[in-house]
C-alpha cells in the first residue's frame, strides 16, 4: 500500500495564515460565527432601509427619488469592497497557496457581481429621473461597468479548466490585473468631469450630506457589509463541506476497489 | 520560504509594471475620457460646425428664457464655468432638475454663429444632499442662493437643525 502525498500547506507548521486553512476548524468558527452575523446582517438592514425610506427627509431637489441612495451607494461600497476582498484572496492564493483563501475568491465572485448588477441596476433607475438618462459612457458608469465584466470574467475562468488548481491561478492573476479598475472608479469623478457627481463622503472634509440622511445610510451599509460576509460565509461553508464529501467518497470507492 | 518570498517580489513588480502602464495609458487617454467640455475650453479650441459634442457647465443665473418655437417647447440658455459663456437653444423637455445655478450636460453641435444648438440636456447635480428645511433656512437667512451655484461649506450645515413645519 502506497503513502497518499501530503499536499505541501498540510506539511507547513500551522501557524499565522494556515491556521484557518485546517478545514475542521474552519467549520466550527463559521459555524459559530454564522448565525450572529446573519442576524446583525438582516437587522442593520432593515434599520438602515427603513430609517431611510421612512424616516429621512427627502432631499432639496431631489426628493423622494433620493431615498434609492440608500440601496444603490451600499452595494456601489460593497461592489468594490468584495473586489479588493477577492484581490486579498488572490494575493494569499498566489504567493502563500493558502487552500481556503482559493475556495474564497470562488465563492466571492458570484456575490461580487451580484452587489454590482445591484448597483448598476439601481443607479440606471436613479439616473433617469434625475439626470434625464437611464445610462451614459462618462468615466465612472463604464468604470463600474468593467468591474462588473471583471467579475464575470472571473467567474468563467475559476471554472473553466478541468483541474481546479489551474483555475485558481487563472482566476487569481486576472483578479490582480482588475485591481488597477479600483482607483480608476474612486477618482473617475475628480480626474475627469462627469454626469456623475463626486463623493459625497470622504475621510478628510465633513460629509456634504445632512446627518439625518448620512445615519441611515451608515446603518444599511453596514447591513449590506454584514450580508455580503454572510453569503459569502455560508457559500465558503458549503465548499468546505463538499471538499470534504468529495474526499470522503474518493476514499471510499478507493477502499472498495 | 524563500519562494514565497521569490512569488511575492515577483507579484510586487508585476504591479508596479500594470500600475505604471495604466497611469501611462490614462495620461494618453486624458482627453478621450471627459464626458464634457466646459466653455472656457471652447474659447480656446472651437470645435468645428457641425460636429457633436458635449458641453458642460452651471446655467447662468437669469438667462433663461423659454419661448414656443415651431409648436415645440424651445429653451434659450447660457451655461458658463465662471470664465467662459455659450448660449444655448434646446427644444424638448428640460429635466425636472434643471434650474438657474444648476449644472447641465448638452449634446449638441455648434452654429455658425457661435451658439450652441442642443438636442439633448442632462441635469447634473452635485454631491450635496440635505433636506428642503434645511435648504429653505439657508436660503431665508441668506447664506446660499441655489441660482448662484454651490451651497455654503458642509460643515456649516450638515448638523443644522431646521424647525419642523409643526413647531
Amino acid at each position: 500500500m502506497d503513502t497518499v502525498p501530503i499536499p505541501a500547506a498540510r506539511r507547513a507548521p500551522a501557524r499565522n495564515l494556515h491556521r484557518f486553512a485546517n478545514p475542521g476548524q474552519f467549520l466550527r468558527l463559521s459555524g459559530a460565527v454564522l448565525p450572529w452575523l446573519i442576524a446583525l446582517a438582516v437587522g442593520l438592514t432593515l434599520v438602515g432601509l427603513g430609517a431611510g425610506l421612512f424616516l429621512a427627509p427627502a432631499d432639496w431637489q431631489q426628493g423622494d427619488a433620493v431615498r434609492i441612495m440608500y440601496v444603490h451607494v451600499p452595494s456601489a461600497w460593497l461592489a468594490s469592497g468584495g473586489y479588493m476582498t477577492l484581490a486579498a484572496c488572490s494575493v494569499l492564493s498566489l504567493v502563500w497557496r493558502h487552500p481556503l483563501a482559493d475556495l474564497a475568491a470562488v465563492e466571492i465572485g458570484p456575490v461580487g457581481a451580484g452587489f454590482t448588477a445591484l448597483c448598476l441596476a439601481t443607479g440606471s433607475i436613479w439616473g433617469k429621473p434625475m439626470w434625464g438618462a437611464w445610462w451614459v459612457w462618462d468615466a465612472r458608469l463604464t468604470s463600474v461597468l468593467v468591474l462588473f465584466f471583471l467579475y464575470l470574467g472571473h467567474i468563467a475562468l475559476v471554472r473553466a479548466f478541468d483541474e481546479p488548481e489551474r483555475g485558481y491561478r487563472a482566476g487569481a492573476i486576472l483578479a490582480l490585473i482588475g485591481v488597477v479598475n479600483l482607483p480608476i472608479i474612486k477618482f473617475s469623478v475628480d480626474w475627469w468631469n462627469t454626469l456623475h457627481q463626486p463623493a459625497s463622503i470622504g475621510l478628510t472634509g465633513s460629509p456634504s450630506m445632512h446627518i439625518s440622511m448620512l445615519w441611515p445610510l451608515g446603518v444599511s451599509s453596514l447591513g449590506y457589509t454584514c450580508i455580503f460576509a454572510a453569503i459569502v460565509l455560508a457559500r465558503l461553508r458549503a465548499a468546505v463541506m463538499e471538499r470534504r464529501i468529495r474526499a470522503l467518497l474518493s476514499a471510499r470507492a478507493e477502499a472498495h476497489r | 520560504m524563500t519562494r514565497k518570498r521569490r512569488r511575492l517580489y515577483v507579484l510586487l513588480a508585476c504591479g508596479i509594471g500594470l500600475g505604471t502602464a495604466t497611469g501611462l495609458a490614462l495620461m494618453a487617454f486624458r482627453d478621450t475620457a471627459e464626458f464634457f467640455v466646459s466653455p472656457s475650453e471652447i474659447a480656446t479650441k472651437a470645435p468645428a460646425p457641425g460636429r457633436s459634442f458635449r458641453l458642460g457647465g452651471l446655467v447662468e443665473e437669469g438667462s433663461v428664457e423659454r419661448i414656443t418655437q415651431n409648436g415645440r417647447p424651445t429653451a434659450k440658455f447660457r451655461v458658463t464655468d465662471g470664465a467662459g459663456t455659450v448660449s444655448v437653444t434646446y427644444s424638448g423637455i428640460l429635466p425636472d432638475l434643471f434650474r438657474e445655478g444648476q449644472g447641465v450636460v448638452t449634446l449638441g453641435t455648434m452654429t455658425t454663429d457661435g451658439s450652441f444648438r442642443a438636442s439633448e440636456v442632462l441635469a447634473k447635480h452635485d454631491e450635496t444632499y440635505m433636506p428642503k428645511e434645511v435648504a429653505e433656512a439657508l436660503k431665508k437667512t441668506g447664506h446660499w442662493n441655489p441660482a448662484d451655484g454651490k451651497p455654503p461649506p458642509a460643515s456649516t450645515w450638515n448638523t443644522l437643525a431646521p424647525k419642523s413645519p409643526g413647531g
